[in-house]
């Protein structure tokens, strides 16, 4: 009996000896944090994306607790963020415009034939130091996915040996466009707007014998749209967002159909 | 001194807790996806198995083994890590912040690390003295750092390897595992030849 009653009054005694402990050390050693600095880490999303330029979201929201870094800096969390930061902070919210990325390219693997056949290392920034990737098209997408690797929200799949943003779930943080090593990913305001996904500024006739779905820099849809919308530079159709009033028409008559409407199009089809 | 040397360099390679004795086998799967995680993970668990040998060598000298509760050493240790790496994290709080930022978020997680409680039980059982403990506790730490920076290499190289379909993630993550292990095998005997 004596055993058990000299178990229990030592597990106990090193127990309360230990809580007894840590709650002096607690109130001795306690560091009083900014409250200001918790409140706005729970309104940052939490991805740590460092879209803002902080080394993650609690970083960030200590700095503007601090003064150091201004409101509007989050991209993922868009409006509701900035807004909840702002009463937080107790100032005016800025708005923010949303973006999502695009991928500047259209040829799926299909379409421009392999210039050699690559073996290497499964990155895109290793296939691009090697004659510029093995697709024939200098300007388009490898297809190995570093930009799906970089992508915190898994919104970059690839679609036979093409990266394809799934808008829904992209925040615009940037990360893809940063690893692109051939730079094909911009980031494009969040409105209803056509977009030229190609890059290529070669001829139309030696474009069109590398890649079917390239742009060939003809102008039909300069022609086609009445807002003035679109420019042929360099052999290649860029639309300027702030005129385009997303009417389609443009997509309409695009010989190689390089030409994507955002938000229009469903986003692509997501396995798990 | 030399009694000291050898238990350092058994715990660090022929003992080695992660792929010898295949302690601590979750963090060791679960935090060496990359160099940084795994080092802020192990610089914890070096710090934490030092200090745990230091304070669970007089506790149960002093007071479990005198009224003859040996028996309880499972469940005493665990409470005073417990209380100990709570206590350590104010303290690193307060007093050592760059530390506290630097180990951050794995300093707690240790606390149910299988490998530290090994570490402590492991010393009663072989009856090594305060200074053994704690050379053992830090040879140990310095091993599993070994192992996770060995194996954060790796899974680099792996990441870039294209498995076939049925190995991919864990499956080849595991055979790497084993397959580092094996290395280690290698060690046996060696630290005793090492210094005589």
């Amino acid at each position: 009996m004596e055993l058990v009653i000299n178990a229990v009054l030592v597990v106990t005694g090193i127990g309360a000896l230990a809580a007894l402990l840590l709650i002096a050390a607690s109130k001795f050693m306690h560091v009083p944090t900014d409250q200001r600095a918790e409140e706005l880490t729970a309104v940052l999303p939490g991805a740590n994306c460092g879209a803002c330029g902080y080394a993650g979201c609690a970083d960030y929201a200590a700095a503007v607790a601090e003064g150091r870094a201004e409101i509007g800096l989050c991209i993922p969390g868009g409006d509701k963020t900035a807004a909840g930061m702002a009463e937080i902070m107790g100032t005016e919210a800025v708005d923010i415009e949303e973006q999502v990325a695009l991928v500047r390219c259209s040829g799926r693997l299909t379409h421009p034939p392999d210039k050699y056949n690559y073996v290497g290392v499964g990155s895109c920034a290793a296939a691009s130091a090697l004659f510029g990737g093995r697709a024939s098209c200098r300007y388009g997408c490898l297809g190995l996915g570093d930009c799906q690797k970089a992508c915190g929200f898994e919104a970059i799949q690839l679609l036979d040996g093409l990266a394809v943003v799934n808008q829904q779930r992209c925040t615009g943080c940037g990360a893809c466009a940063a690893a692109c090593p051939k730079g094909i990913i911009a980031l494009v305001p969040l409105k209803r707007s056509a977009q030229v996904a190609c890059m290529n500024t070669d001829r139309g006739a030696e474009t069109r014998k590398i890649c079917s779905a390239g742009c060939l820099g003809c102008g039909m849809c300069k022609r086609a749209c009445e807002q003035e919308a679109i420019t042929v530079e360099n052999n290649l159709a860029h639309v300027d967002p702030s005129r385009c009033n997303n009417c389609g028409k443009c997509f309409g008559v695009c010989p190689t159909g390089c030409i994507t409407l955002m938000i229009k199009n469903p986003p692509p089809p997501f396995e798990g | 001194m030399r009694e000291l040397l050898i238990i350092l360099f058994t715990m660090v390679l022929t003992e080695n807790y992660v792929l010898v004795q295949f302690l601590g086998i979750c963090p060791f799967l679960g935090v060496s996806k990359n160099l940084s995680s795994a080092m802020g993970m192990s610089a914890a668990v070096v710090f934490v198995m030092t200090i745990a040998s230091a304070v669970t060598w007089p506790v149960y000298h002093l007071i479990l083994d005198p009224l003859g509760l040996g028996y309880l050493n499972t469940i005493a240790f665990i409470l005073i890590i417990a209380a100990l790496v709570q206590l350590v994290e104010i303290a690193l709080k307060k007093y050592l912040h760059p530390l506290y930022k630097a180990l951050g978020i794995y300093l707690p997680l240790i606390t149910t690390n299988c490998a530290v409680l090994a570490v402590t039980l492991l010393n009663i059982q072989e009856d090594y003295s305060l200074l053994e403990s704690v050379v053992d506790g830090l040879g140990a730490g310095l091993g599993f750092m070994l192992a996770m920076v060995l194996f954060s290499g790796v899974r680099r190289t792996l990441q870039r390897a294209k498995p076939p379909k049925c190995f991919e993630g864990l499956p080849i993550t595991l055979v790497a595992a084993s397959l580092t292990s094996l290395s280690f095998m290698g060690f046996s005997g060696l630290v005793e030849n090492l210094f005589n």
